[in-house]
């Protein structure tokens, strides 16, 4: 680890390497028995419908007549499947808007608001700013959509109406409406939800830290940023793991401001798998194609998160090793 | 890094003052800080100003002009319309629900993975997630014919006991590596006391992570608050709806001018507004925090 400052004592996680439980005298297997109520519920609610999806995607299915096999035949549709391919390049802008942006900003904004405002200006100020960040957050995305609506609206909607107030009148545009602007605006509409997430959990993290390794870093001659590397990445990596993983999984299957804002459209500008998925559950009633997507969407998502796990207990053994 | 690393912080404000000449650099990162957050509220103060405009006052003057008069009649008419009051109950009631419920499963399921280390406690773990993977279209088919067979339809247990189970996944995720840095000496001066693992979990390790289990439950109050599709599927009759639901079933109706709408989603608003501000402390006191002081 970069800052030794930081690790007075002897680290915990060395003895997460012992093989039974923390509590002496109970071997592990006696706290299955703590597993039930949350691996039962999880078996009905989860497992069966995933598994019932993944029969649904190998059969014709219109939600009336009873389900006909069909073999891989949506499967291979849905490789040749343009719409498809165009969902999951979204969902790549997706990613940028809703984990990359969001965990960069979020970090800077919390060590700001930690480090600098907090300490010079007062923590009111610095609680009310976080606070005025997390908004978003807390408002239902059907609200959301229907403010974002109004202020993006092509006649006299807010955004436009202001810049034709500065004499900005050629920059007016129909933001959701066309090709060239719809995903741009989302994008931008997903960064302004996201934000507050990580700044409230980063914020939260840097609790732990001891306020005077600030000052003794500051008083030694280390600038912002080189405090802000030594001592706030170090501390809240935990959290940028937690924050990061969240929020792709959210990325790539967020439905919600697309249903509401443009329905995937102009054409499929931006359309999104889920939402590719659900258009066909219920809007073209091919319960079995949509069955398929879905499908295909979990994998993804399932992979990505394992991927993602194993790397963080990958590195969280080696930190032990150090 | 033990005991360090899991202590609640201090306060923000309690600072020894010596540092705290302000130079112009920090003025300039207080003003970029502070147009941020006005950018952020916009669409708030949008809301705000709407919801008390007449219809007329908005059509002459727009969406950016303070209101010429206090118009209250937007608000009343949603407020009789949905029957306000009962759907606040029905959210604030499964929300509610679904908070406590999920914090328990979580704090089972973490006992079991961060403190017990049971067996191929990764996989569990990515099982558990499963939850918080899956896009949520996929289950409404097969639930609705499970809850259908079983008379949970239009229901509200049937969107409690769906939201449970994906809250309490990601409780899970994040309190399975907070409980797995937890103090073990005082896990092994309860045993050795003769106290049993129930014992334990209710008497040492519950209240040591309150702080991270109210930050949950507060996270859950708010995330089951704002769901939409699930509850708009399973609740289509008009008493067992939720506020977010009422709102957008009102949508498409004609009745529904611009500063109504502006006022719906005020209402919409208010009560997890209010919620966050009552509780945002506990969100200070840290995700990972609780321990040992």
């Amino acid at each position: 680890m970069a800052t030794t400052e930081v690790d007075t004592g002897a680290d915990p996680r060395v003895r997460q390497r012992v093989r039974e439980g923390m509590i002496p005298g109970a071997t592990s297997r006696t706290y299955w028995f703590y597993l039930i109520p949350g691996l039962a519920l999880l078996a009905v609610i989860i497992v069966i419908p995933l598994f019932w999806n993944i029969y649904l995607s190998f059969t014709d299915y219109r939600g009336i007549k009873p389900p006909e096999w069909t073999g891989l035949d949506n499967w291979v549709k849905l490789f040749g499947d343009a719409t498809f391919w165009t969902s999951f390049v979204n969902s790549i802008a997706m990613i940028l808007a809703m984990v990359v942006l969001p965990t960069l900003l979020g970090l800077l904004l919390a060590a700001m608001l930690f480090d600098l405002i907090g300490r010079k200006f007062g923590g009111k100020m610095a609680s009310f700013l976080r606070a005025t960040y997390y908004l978003p957050q807390i408002m239902p995305s059907v609200i959301a959509a229907i403010v974002i609506g109004w202020i993006l609206r092509p006649q006299n909607g807010a955004l436009n109406n202001v810049l034709g107030g500065i004499g900005l009148e050629n920059l007016q545009h129909n933001w959701l409406g066309s090709p060239d602007t719809a995903l741009i605006s989302i994008m931008v509409i997903m960064i302004w939800v996201q934000l507050g997430y990580p700044v409230v959990i980063f914020m939260a993290a840097l609790q732990r830290v001891d306020p005077e390794l600030y000052e003794a870093a500051e008083l030694d001659g280390a600038n912002w940023f080189q405090r802000f590397q030594a001592i706030t990445m170090s501390i809240i990596r935990p959290e940028i793991f937690v924050v990061v993983l969240t929020c792709t999984i959210a990325a790539l299957k967020v439905f919600g401001p697309v249903y509401a804002l443009t329905g995937g459209g102009p054409g499929t500008s931006t359309i999104v798998p889920a939402y590719y998925a659900y258009s066909e559950f219920f809007q073209s009633q091919q319960v079995g194609y949509g069955a398929t997507i879905a499908t295909a969407l979990t994998v993804v998502i399932a992979i990505v998160s394992i991927v993602f796990i194993t790397f963080q207990n990958r590195l969280e053994r080696k930190e032990e090793q150090i | 890094m033990a005991t360090e690393l899991l202590t609640t912080g201090r306060r923000i404000t309690k600072r020894p003052s010596g540092l705290n000449r302000k130079k112009t650099s920090d003025w300039v990162v207080l003003a970029v800080a502070i147009v941020l957050g006005f950018f952020i509220a916009v669409p708030f103060l949008m809301i705000l100003v709407n919801s008390f405009k007449s219809p007329e006052d908005y059509a002459t003057s727009g969406p950016l002009s303070l209101p010429t008069e206090f118009y209250t009649d937007g608000l009343t008419a949603f407020w009789e319309r949905v029957n306000f009051p009962e759907k606040l109950w029905n959210s604030i009631y499964i929300s509610g629900l679904v908070a406590v419920f999920a914090v328990v499963i979580s704090m089972f399921n973490a006992f079991a993975l961060g403190i017990g280390r049971v067996k191929g406690r990764s996989w569990i773990v990515v099982l558990i997630l499963l939850a918080n993977m899956l896009p949520q279209e996929v289950l409404l088919y097969p639930l609705y014919f499970m809850f259908k067979q079983v008379g949970l339809y239009d229901n509200q247990w049937a969107v409690i006991i769906i939201f449970t189970v994906i809250q309490s996944a990601f409780g899970t995720y994040l309190l399975a590596s907070v409980y797995g840095t937890f103090p073990k000496g005082l896990l092994e001066a309860a045993s050795l006391d003769g106290a049993s693992r129930w014992r334990i979990l209710w008497t040492v390790v519950f209240p040591i992570s309150r702080p991270t289990l109210s930050v949950l439950l507060i996270f859950f109050f708010i995330w089951t608050w704002n769901e939409f599709l699930i509850p708009l599927t399973f609740l289509i009759s008009n008493a067992t709806q939720t506020v977010p639901v009422a709102i957008t079933v009102l949508q498409g109706d004609r009745l529904m001018d611009v500063t109504t709408t502006s006022a719906s989603a005020l209402l919409g608003l208010i009560p997890t507004l209010i919620f966050f501000l009552i509780f945002q402390r506990t969100l200070t006191r840290g995700i990972t925090a609780g321990a040992v002081k």
